[in-house]
């Protein structure tokens, strides 16, 4: 485990803050006893919610529906439909689109018709195939070929512009075209989509349910049941994983839930079966990118013409917000002097596509990368001297929706010292003396950048609250609005409440987020949750401090100064006193010990309308270096080594930041190589297990991986303890993984490029592999 | 796909189809005991002793039960997670006399009088097992869901390994068996982490793997 960073520009040696202390659940992880949905002890009569679909349908209009059979099948209790919503058949995140129910038209392969409510699960699951459903086929709409015919969108389109890219093209020295096929990524949380709903008095309902969004459950609960908000109550304590598929795709469960619950007045159970769930619920957007760039001989780049042509599914969901990322990142790490960056949300008759860590950033930098290996293999240089060449530096740092890459020199710095230390031209070296040396094995090496935007960019979205008592006892109540999805918020958030209070660590309880005491939350998304959350519960922790300092200056007659929190006591002057005494002191006079906090991430001023303003509180920084080894007989392929060196800045907790970093870098890592999304030609998902859709395993991570937090001065933007976000940004570190992939493919024919897409199974690479011995007698 | 219902098994089904009113929108569950709706539901009972953490329970469950369903739902054992229920993610795996299995693929009545230990019956919070505690030590696990199934997954593989029981990456099937992070690495490579911990699941075992050696 690593060293907690230098803390030397804070004030006073820390406690808690900068230690690598482990999860606070560890304990119950490793004896089994965290407690998950699905692990709670039912109420009694609880019933089970299976959801009902038109097995053979992809797109159509529904003739009829037919569920005797269902409700005649044993332990059947309810079947529900679209027309038993009390109030309106929606579970969307915005825009609507997303019906709870069906109600005319199935808009995609595993849409839900109906919902059997049942004394078993498994009389749910046997009933549920019992529905007869007619439905008159319409030709689905599958690729983006078939939608930009059609000229379907779930949104319109949107764009960044700078300088004239036209004009840039005709003066650049080289121009180089392409297109590229990026896939999408299934969640495969480990704990599926779940939530169990129980009614209250007088037409209330307590929701538990794994999601990142719990305020959009309730409303999407209050919503659907046609009841206030506050009628409505969502808890979540901790999720088996959530990566974005848990922020608006666990609204549809919760609501079925809670209208059985409502419907049978028993507390109703919902958890999907993993293959109904692969099938109903939206991935990572797959994107086919046409890129055009013009450059020098040098290799700098001139001017950059980017047109990305996403796959959102039949509804738009988070699409929005995922593709304008998507802009925000098609730039990785590189100036564009003159650039046209395009967006179409192309609307398929599929799985509605939503938020997965990266949220659309991982495949506008992919398409960037794709575009600087192929200026160096045009120009027979190295890949890396093309990266750092088109660098953002002092004055060339505007990226192309106008927000100033400031921290340039970590980026340069970070690069360089990764460059050395995994030692990166000599292994260049070694690996074309591989390749010289082996006909048949070949070895690629890439060395990526990682600059990712820290920042919801719709700008409402960047505030959080926290609520905090102080007991007389000493102990403190935590609870805020974001949600532990394995990340290690809730630690972290922890460490900050007790630094504050200068108490130790097991007099912070860290209570389940729940919209009843935190209300109007934001996602626990956009890597966010830690600097939005440990701020608003520093804030209160502060400010119940605060009192009790006013209390004793007064009972003391001293300055504040004279006061000091610390190890479970209150020092004042040269006394002190237990926290539990002070505590009790000031209840006794009337003190209040509890305070909401609130932040507000200051500083942003992005305005989508006009593509002005900024964005981003911050970008976090990272690189990796990958070597690999493709097998061109096979396709197979290895990762050798990996080296990462990434960007906390002062970190909160050094553990939980490496684990987030090897974590995203592994399944980054699947989404480029492993992991492949198949739907047939008639529009049904192929791939709904983890037997067909191949997830990293233990086998798979880097025989050599190093992974290193780089040590700079923190984060120049004044967030909790000067840390960096972490959640999101080490998915992309898996873009050198790809690019190493294409680099040992290009050297069988220096000076082509391979069209490779992602994901670089071992068929994509045998195809990319073939395509370019095919050119190489007429290069 | 879910599990196709077999043709036989939905006949089995029909003939044991003879709930009340199929025309009644609503049932109240009180029309028939859930026990007995599950009956009707499913095929034969049987009732079967299970020796799970050292306790013998009498179970009586449809046939059709898997050991991961009558853990969780009738002995209340809910260490063992069902993530994916095909035995394809690992998060179920227990130990059976000894061996590693994925309780969603075994049933129940197989297991008369087999000793079966789930993640419960490994360590207490006083008395954690050295695995357990390597876990702990070397973060390995972020959302927490697999882990049960890891560390039962873990001490199995080291005790193959010692047993001489070779895996797909031995390259000598008649010496002893090492125990090499490439051993590990593919004994482990059934257990899935969406987190992505591997690293640090390798670091612990590879502890333990060494205390013991």
């Amino acid at each position: 485990m690593t060293v907690p960073l230098d803390s030397s520009d804070m004030p006073g040696p820390m406690k808690h803050v900068r230690k690598a202390l482990p999860h606070d659940s560890a304990e119950m992880h490793v004896m089994g006893t965290a407690t998950y949905i699905d692990d709670m002890p039912e109420p009694v009569g609880t019933l089970h919610v299976v959801p009902g679909w038109a097995r053979e349908a992809v797109r159509g209009r529904i003739v009829s529906v037919n569920l005797d059979d269902v409700r005649s099948a044993p332990g059947v209790v309810a079947v529900l439909t679209a027309k038993d919503v009390p109030g309106i058949n929606d579970c969307s995140s915005s825009f609507g689109g997303d019906p709870v129910l069906a109600e005319d038209e199935i808009l995609f392969y595993g849409q839900v018709v109906f919902a059997v409510v049942a004394t078993s699960r498994d009389a749910a699951r046997r009933a549920a195939i019992r529905a007869k459903i007619e439905v008159s086929p319409i030709t689905p709409i599958l690729t983006p070929e078939d939608a930009i015919d059609a000229d379907t969108t779930v949104l319109p389109d949107y764009q960044f512009r700078r300088g004239s890219p036209e004009t840039g093209m005709t003066a650049a020295e080289e121009v180089l075209e392409g297109s590229m096929r990026i896939g999408g990524q299934e969640h495969f949380y480990l704990e599926g989509q779940v939530a169990m709903a129980q009614p209250q008095e007088s037409g209330g309902m307590m929701v538990y349910t794994s999601t990142q969004h719990p305020t959009e459950v309730q409303h999407t609960v209050a919503k659907v049941l046609g009841v206030p908000d506050a009628a409505v109550t969502a808890e979540v304590r901790r999720m088996g994983g959530g990566f974005g598929g848990k922020e608006s795709q666990a609204n549809q469960w919760a609501a079925l839930a809670s209208l059985a619950a409502r419907f049978t007045g028993q507390a109703c159970k919902v958890r999907l079966d993993r293959d109904d769930d692969m099938i109903m619920t939206g991935k990572r957007h797959d994107f086919r990118v046409d890129w055009k760039i013009g450059y020098d001989l040098d290799g700098r780049i001139r001017a950059v013409d980017m047109e990305f042509l996403a796959r959102c599914g039949y509804s738009p969901d988070l699409s929005l917000g995922v593709n304008d990322r998507t802009l925000f990142h098609a730039d990785s790490s590189y100036f564009y002097p003159d650039a046209s960056i395009r967006s179409r949300r192309l609307r398929t008759d599929t799985c509605s596509n939503t938020a997965f860590r990266g949220f659309g950033g991982p495949q506008g930098m992919l398409a960037a990368e794709r575009m600087i290996d192929a200026i160096a293999i045009k120009l027979e240089k190295d890949p890396l001297d093309i990266r750092k060449l088109n660098f953002y530096d002092g004055e060339r740092n505007l990226t192309p929706y106008g927000m100033p890459v400031e921290e340039f020199e970590v980026m340069h710095d970070l690069i360089s010292q990764l460059e050395e230390s995994s030692d990166y031209w000599n292994r260049r070296d070694d690996v074309n003396d591989f390749n010289s040396a082996n006909a048949v094995l070949k070895k690629g090496l890439a060395l990526t950048p990682v600059k990712f935007g820290i920042s919801f960019t719709l700008k409402h979205l960047n505030q959080a609250g926290a609520l905090v008592h102080l007991y007389t006892d000493g102990s403190v109540h935590l609870n805020h609005g974001g949600t532990e999805m394995g990340q290690g918020l809730y630690q972290k958030v922890a460490q900050v409440v007790a630094e504050e209070f200068g108490v130790t660590l097991d007099k912070v309880r860290i209570t389940a987020t729940n919209t009843s005491k935190v209300p109007n939350t934001s996602p626990t998304a956009a890597s966010s949750g830690t600097d939005l959350n440990a701020m608003a519960a520093k804030v209160a922790a502060a400010e119940i401090k605060g009192r009790l300092i006013e209390f004793l200056c007064e009972q003391h007659q001293c300055g504040t100064d004279a006061i000091r929190f610390s190890d479970n006591k209150v020092f004042v002057a040269d006394e002190s006193f237990p926290l539990s005494e002070i505590a009790k002191q000031a209840h006794w006079a009337r003190i209040q010990l509890s305070h909401a906090g609130f932040y507000a991430t200051p500083g942003i001023t992005w305005d989508r309308e006009s593509a002005t303003g900024r964005p981003f509180y911050y970008f976090a920084y990272g690189g990796a270096c990958a070597e690999v080894t493709i097998d061109t007989m096979t396709g197979e392929m290895t990762v050798d080594r990996v080296d990462i060196l990434h960007d906390v800045g002062h970190s909160i907790n050094p553990a939980i930041d490496l684990g987030q970093i090897e974590g995203g870098f592994a399944q980054g890592m699947g989404w480029l190589t492993t992991e492949e999304l198949v739907w047939d030609e008639k529009g049904r998902l192929r791939t709904h297990a983890p037997s067909t859709y191949k997830i990293p395993t233990a086998a798979d991570i880097p025989a050599d991986f190093n992974v290193q937090l780089y040590k700079g001065s923190g984060n120049p933007q004044s967030t909790v303890y000067r840390s960096k976000a972490v959640g999101e940004p080490p998915v992309m570190l898996a873009n050198a993984v790809f690019c190493a992939i294409n680099d040992a493919i290009a050297s069988l024919s220096p000076g082509q490029i391979p069209n490779l897409d992602a994901p670089a199974t071992p068929e994509a690479i045998m195809k990319a592999v073939q395509d370019l011995r095919s050119r190489r007698p007429s290069s | 796909m879910p599990p196709a219902t077999a043709p036989d098994m939905r006949s089995q089904m029909r003939q044991n189809d003879h709930s009340s009113d199929a025309s009644a929108r609503r049932k109240s569950p009180g029309q028939q005991s859930p026990a007995q709706a599950e009956g009707i539901a499913s095929g034969e009972m049987t009732t079967v002793s299970l020796k799970v953490n050292g306790t013998e329970h009498t179970v009586t469950l449809d046939n059709r039960t898997t050991l991961l369903d009558a853990l969780r739902e009738k002995l209340q054992l809910t260490g063992p997670k069902k993530g994916c229920d095909h035995g394809q993610c690992g998060a179920c795996t227990v130990s059976v006399n000894g061996k590693r299995i994925n309780s969603c693929l075994s049933l129940a009545v197989m297991h008369e009088d087999d000793e079966v230990t789930t993640i419960e019956g490994i360590g207490t919070a006083d008395d954690l097992d050295p695995m357990q505690q390597a876990f702990i030590d070397h973060d390995g696990f972020q959302c927490g869901y697999c882990t049960p199934g890891q560390i039962c997954s873990a001490k199995a593989v080291l005790e193959e390994i010692r047993a001489g029981s070779p895996s797909h990456v031995t390259e000598d099937l008649t010496a002893r068996i090492e125990v090499t992070e490439a051993e590990i690495r593919e004994r482990m490579s059934g257990n899935i982490c969406r987190c992505g911990a591997y690293a640090n699941i390798l670091a612990a075992i590879t502890e333990v793997a060494e205390e013991r050696a």
